[in-house]
């Protein structure tokens, strides 16, 4: 499959502060212990698409993410890892590693994902279509994470702000129309001549952009050259070409048909593959690109289509705090087909080489790391705890996430909170919905709730 | 809410009981107003126009009647006597169905859908005709649909909810199909509720969607077609009582119900299947096309060789042929396929005719080629003409050798002189063109329908000798000038086919939007809405806008009610097209114009006043002032006002604090009013300088705030 992927696994995210660091960038989040970015790569691996460019924002982060990738895959996967800029948002990202990019497709995942759709299935629905872009979606979380109690409904009132609005034509094969919802005041535009040319539109709220896009290399380069403006794939590019879509000829014809020598030839390969794809598709009405190519007159236009993952799939992005609990307690709870771990009996991974006090219970969906260790009359219950933790006795662990080398004294309680790495937490310590930085010292007895420990 | 509750429990019952002896009942209306088949309509009403050889109203009627309707009440305005005429002597009155009672309305004076409803309304109070749901349509739709079902789902609808009033039939059509405007509706794909509808001419620009439509999924829809064919329930009747300014079916009762979110009236659309017919003939085009579909029997058993209104049918040949058996024609004439010829119709030698309705009566000369045309009644047409296209009305005379370019329309009576060509798209009447051209199309028959038949009595003598020369020496008639605006869109409505010339105009104009679009488009973070740009050419209609919400709200203080405002202003509101902040913006104006109207001696006085109207109407400002841009929208109004008015300049300060006292602007609006305006010029920042302690201090409060939080 002549496709190149490209794995945009982001710098230091400010939304995930103070879990990230300059040592552990995002890619590097542990989800279940293993790094967030091994998912991804587990995915397009199970999908056999094995040449992979990593792009990192920022130098230390790139060699940090570099050094895991040589480390943990490098006999599997052909990984180029490139360093961009700080901030210079996804699109910048592109444009910067352009050089690279040689194959006809591009296939754009990002980073921070944690899920079973296949992308391979974008692929294969962006080639059937000869698309300029597929973008896959899936269905948007209904009611916020499953079963969190208390933070369930925290979660609702940040939900509406990522909604994302999108146009499908009947058949949900292409892509008409896109919005952020949060960019939306008052009411939303749909353009009428897209609007004329398909027919019909479907807008939905119920979907949700899964930053996995599969663009065509041609269109994608022209547009990065074009509009140096444009900073983010998902905000500027992808809805630049929605809105665009049914005229691409007036900004790349001069370059596309000297470029391929062959116009003609190109475009007769094309008409058929559009014959073949509507039989694929068991489309008993033509798409509307055709019928608008054949009806008006004979252009090419840009295609947008989509890929709409199946409802069962799994899908969560690590891009908050909130996310980061929810993915870590679903990858060993609902979703633990993704983790890659054998469960017990009791539904709970316990590394052999850890070990238990007398009367310390680990409940269902939990993780114990390698080499940890945990004193008596303890009770952990749907948390992860890291390797080589140290965890005194008398300790309450409920939903929370401990990371590797972490220290935790006897008498504490911790609920719905993150302990980063080397972090240390003394005696009788109290946390509910708190995040502690790497390596912060937690002073003996403190009662703290919904706060951030870190170094300024 | 108990006691409410009981009364609707009892109305529950009552309408089960009078299920079973309510009739089906429908509103035929008999008048279209609107003027796209002038000139023949100043003479004859539209519904009374041959399709096909039979009047229109007639596949109406035997629809209706196929439908199981018993009681049908024509409403007549323009020409009623020729109506209740024609009924009368037809069949429809002395029908040998006992259950299908025929009655007629008479209102002259109607000049629209809404007055005749109104019309409707008010005779409903005293004869009670209208016992329940109905079924609106207009005397020119033929279709061939089953109406109980549709019935009975209203019905149920609304008995489940009282607000579902009308449901509404659309149909799949063809793009550009029917020559009317473009149709863009939303419905929810589940309940089917309509959410929203346009109609616009333009393929360009972009179709809004409130934010509050997007929380579930909406299907906006291009390819569909509305039939013109409602279901409605009595309070249809009394919201046309309510909103006296309703006048436009759509364009006012639709979208006001749509915009309307105080009465939560909802209105429901039914989807029928591609098999059944039903199309309503709003211009020559949609004329042609139903002719076309009821030859190749679409409407079926709406067709030539059945006798559905009481007169003799045709026969059926090949190639969809339809002949009167008295019909004479030369066996050198050469009848093409899809055509009709109607009873005692004579065609000479080597004639060509073909995909043409020839209706009865009526002499064709030989070596006569008509393709595409209307021929109505007694017409006769000599050797050698040649007619493309062409709607040519009854008794009209068309001599030797003339020609018909396409698109033209003969009115009744007219004559065409010895080989005079009459150019493409010409209307030609014996009447003279109405010189007042009342641009207002609601308005079309307001002044013809009295003077039309002086003019017919006068315009024989008058015309032969005066204006005999538009149509050649030995014609009559005179040749309609097309003004300006609507001479683009001719093409567009008449019976002619689409130019191509003119396809490809459209798929032009498509693209230049894209490129004007494509400069629209900003960088990331500055997605902002289009409105900006869209404002620049209705500032005048914002002018008339704030008038009106001034007009209201002064109206409105008198009585002394909130809701009521808001619905009034919500209805200028949809009337203009205006956002949710420029009736803030308006709304304001009024009260600051009210204080500032309100007698007073000193600038306290006015102060006082100011705040007194304030506090009044908080209410009225908040359900406007949702959100910051309307808050910030009123400062920019208020300041513009102070630019005005002396007297308000030296208050603005203390107004905003006011306003931020009473909760009505928020102080995110106020600083992020003083953000945008400190780039301004000097001169601009007058009240920004008056302000700035208050901002001053709004800004510590806000910082104190946050320290408190931190600590």
């Amino acid at each position: 499959m002549d496709f190149q992927v490209v794995i945009l696994a982001g710098g230091f995210s400010s939304n995930l502060v103070p879990l990230v660091s300059k040592e552990v960038p995002k890619a590097l989040l542990p989800v279940a212990n293993r790094p967030v970015l091994s998912y991804v790569l587990d995915l397009l691996e199970s999908n056999n698409l094995k040449d992979l460019i990593v792009v990192v924002e920022g130098e230390d982060a790139a060699l940090k993410v570099g050094g895991w990738i040589s480390s943990a895959c490098v006999d599997r996967l052909h990984v180029e890892v490139a360093a961009v800029a700080e901030n210079v948002g996804t699109a910048g990202a592109l444009r910067a590693i352009a050089h690279h990019l040689t194959a006809k497709d591009i296939l754009i995942v990002s980073g921070d994902i944690v899920s079973d759709i296949p992308p391979g299935a974008v692929a294969a629905t962006h080639r059937r279509h000869d698309a300029a872009v597929t973008v896959m979606l899936c269905a948007q979380p209904v009611s916020g994470p499953s079963e969190s109690g208390g933070s369930g409904g925290k979660d609702k009132t940040k939900k509406p702000a990522c909604d994302d609005i999108i146009g499908l034509d009947s058949l949900k094969q292409f892509l008409l129309y896109i919005a952020k919802g949060a960019e939306i005041k008052k009411d939303t535009r749909v353009k009428k001549s897209i609007l004329c040319a398909a027919g019909k539109i479907e807008i939905r709220s119920d979907l949700m952009d899964s930053h996995i896009y599969a663009f065509k290399r041609s269109v994608l380069q022209e547009v990065l050259d074009q509009k140096p403006a444009f900073r983010s794939l998902k905000e500027d590019v992808l809805p630049y070409l929605v809105r665009t879509q049914l005229r691409s000829e007036i900004f790349s014809d001069q370059n596309n048909v000297e470029e391929n020598g062959n116009g003609n030839g190109k475009n007769n390969m094309q008409n058929n593959e559009v014959v073949l794809s509507q039989i694929l598709s068991n489309a008993s009405l033509p798409s509307f690109h055709q019928v608008y190519e054949s009806g008006l007159d004979s252009r090419k236009t840009n295609k947008c289509c989509v890929y709409i993952a199946d409802e069962s799939k799994f899908f969560v992005r690590l891009n908050s705090i909130q996310a980061f609990m929810d993915v870590n307690r679903d990858v060993i709870g609902d979703a633990n087909h993704l983790s890659g771990y054998s469960f017990s009996a009791h539904h709970n991974i316990v590394h052999p080489s850890a070990e238990l006090g007398s009367k310390t219970t680990v409940g269902p969906h939990c993780m114990l790391g390698e080499g940890s260790q945990v004193g008596d009359k303890c009770s952990v219950k749907r948390s992860v705890i890291g390797r080589h933790c140290r965890i005194g006795s008398n300790v309450k662990i409920v939903n929370s996430v401990v990371m590797d080398h972490a220290t935790i004294g006897d008498g504490c309680s911790i609920q719905g909170s993150v302990i980063c790495s080397n972090a240390q937490l003394q005696e009788r310590v109290t946390l509910r919905d708190c995040q502690v930085e790497a390596g912060y010292v937690v002073c003996a007895g403190s009662e703290q709730k919904g706060e951030t420990f870190a170094r300024k | 809410m108990g006691a409410q509750k009981k009364p609707a429990v009892a109305r529950v019952r009552d309408d089960s009981e009078d299920l079973t002896r309510q009739r089906l009942q429908a509103i035929v209306l008999a008048d279209s107003f609107t003027t796209q088949f002038r000139p023949i309509t100043l003479e004859r009403p539209k519904v009374l126009l041959p399709l096909v050889n039979i009047p229109m109203i007639d596949y109406t009627l035997a629809w209706l009647e196929s439908a199981g309707i018993e009681d049908i009440f024509v409403f007549c305005c323009v020409h009623s006597s020729q109506v209740i005429d024609y009924l009368e002597k037809s069949e429809w009155y002395s029908r040998s169905n006992p259950n299908l009672l025929v009655r007629t309305i008479v209102s002259p004076k109607s000049t629209s859908v809404g007055d005749a409803l109104r019309y409707i309304y008010e005779q409903q109070t005293e004869t009670s005709q209208i016992q329940g749901d109905f079924v609106l349509v207009s005397g020119d739709t033929v279709s061939n649909m089953p109406l109980a079902d549709l019935i009975q789902e209203h019905r149920d609808r609304k008995k489940k909810d009282e607000k579902a009033i009308m449901t509404m039939v659309i149909k799949k059509q063809s793009r550009l199909g029917l020559g009317s405007d473009q149709l863009f509706i939303a419905v929810d794909p589940l309940t089917k509720q309509l959410v929203r509808y346009e109609e616009g001419n333009a393929r360009i620009g972009d179709v809004c969607l409130d934010k509050s439509l997007l929380d579930s999924t909406v299907l906006l829809c291009n390819d569909m077609q509305d039939c013109y064919i409602d279901i409605c329930s009595p309070e249809v009747l009394s919201l046309f009582e309510d909103n006296f300014d309703y006048q436009h079916l759509r364009r006012h009762f639709v979208n006001g119900l749509l915009v309307d979110d105080i009465m939560g009236y909802k209105i429901f659309t039914h989807e029928i299947q591609s098999s059944f017919y039903a199309t309503r003939i709003e211009n020559l085009r949609s004329y042609d096309m139903v002719s076309k579909n009821i030859i190749q029997r679409w409407t079926y058993p709406f067709v030539p060789d059945i006798n559905f209104s009481g007169k003799c049918s045709l026969m059926l040949g090949r190639q969809g042929i339809y002949r009167a058996s008295d019909a004479v024609q030369s066996r050198s004439a050469d009848i093409g396929a899809s055509t009709v010829i109607g009873y005692g119709t004579r065609i000479g030698n080597g004639g060509k005719i073909f995909n043409s309705v020839i209706g009865n009566g009526c002499s064709i000369g030989s070596n006569v080629v008509i393709q595409g045309s209307y021929i109505w009644n007694n017409v006769t047409i000599e050797d050698g003409c040649e007619i493309r296209n062409a709607i040519v009305c009854d008794g009209v005379k068309i001599r030797a050798g003339a020609v018909l370019q396409p698109g033209v329309v003969l009115s009744f009576n007219v004559v065409v002189g010895r080989d005079f060509v009459v150019p493409t798209y010409s209307k030609v009447s014996l009447l003279q063109q109405p010189t007042t051209e009342d641009s207002d199309e609601e308005m079309e028959y307001a002044g013809s329908s009295s003077g039309t038949a002086d003019l017919l009595s006068g315009v024989h003598n008058l015309q032969i000798e005066s204006k005999a020369s538009e149509l050649g020496p030995d014609g009559t008639g005179y040749i309609w000038e097309v003004c300006d605006s609507a001479h683009d869109e001719e093409w567009k409505h008449s019976v002619v086919p689409i130019p191509m010339d003119k396809l490809a105009d459209i798929t032009r104009a498509m693209d230049d939007d894209d490129i004007e679009d494509e400069s629209v488009v900003p960088p990331a973070g500055e997605l902002k809405s289009d409105t900006d740009s869209i404002n620049t050419d209705a500032n005048d209609d914002y002018g008339y806008f704030e008038r009106e919400v001034e007009e209201t709200f002064l109206m409105a203080i008198i009585k002394d009610d909130v809701d009521h405002v808001i619905r009034l202003i919500n209805s200028r509101r949809f009337a203009y097209n205006m956002a949710s902040a420029d009736c803030a913006g308006a709304v304001f104006y009024s009260m600051m114009r009210l204080a500032v109207n309100t007698p007073h001696n000193s600038a306290s006085e006015l102060y006082r006043n100011a705040t007194t109207i304030i506090t009044k109407w908080k209410g009225l400002l908040g359900f406007y002032l949702k959100q910051i841009d309307e808050q910030i929208e009123v400062i920019m109004k208020f300041e513009e006002m102070c630019e005005e008015s002396e007297e308000l300049g030296p208050l603005f300060a203390q107004i905003v604090h006011f306003l931020y006292d009473k909760d009505v602007v928020q102080e995110g609006a106020i600083l992020r009013w003083g953000e945008e305006k400190a780039g301004a010029d000097e001169c601009d920042k007058v009240y920004l300088n008056q302000c700035e302690a208050f901002i001053q201090w709004l800004k510590e409060a806000s910082e104190e705030e946050e320290e408190e939080e931190d600590s």
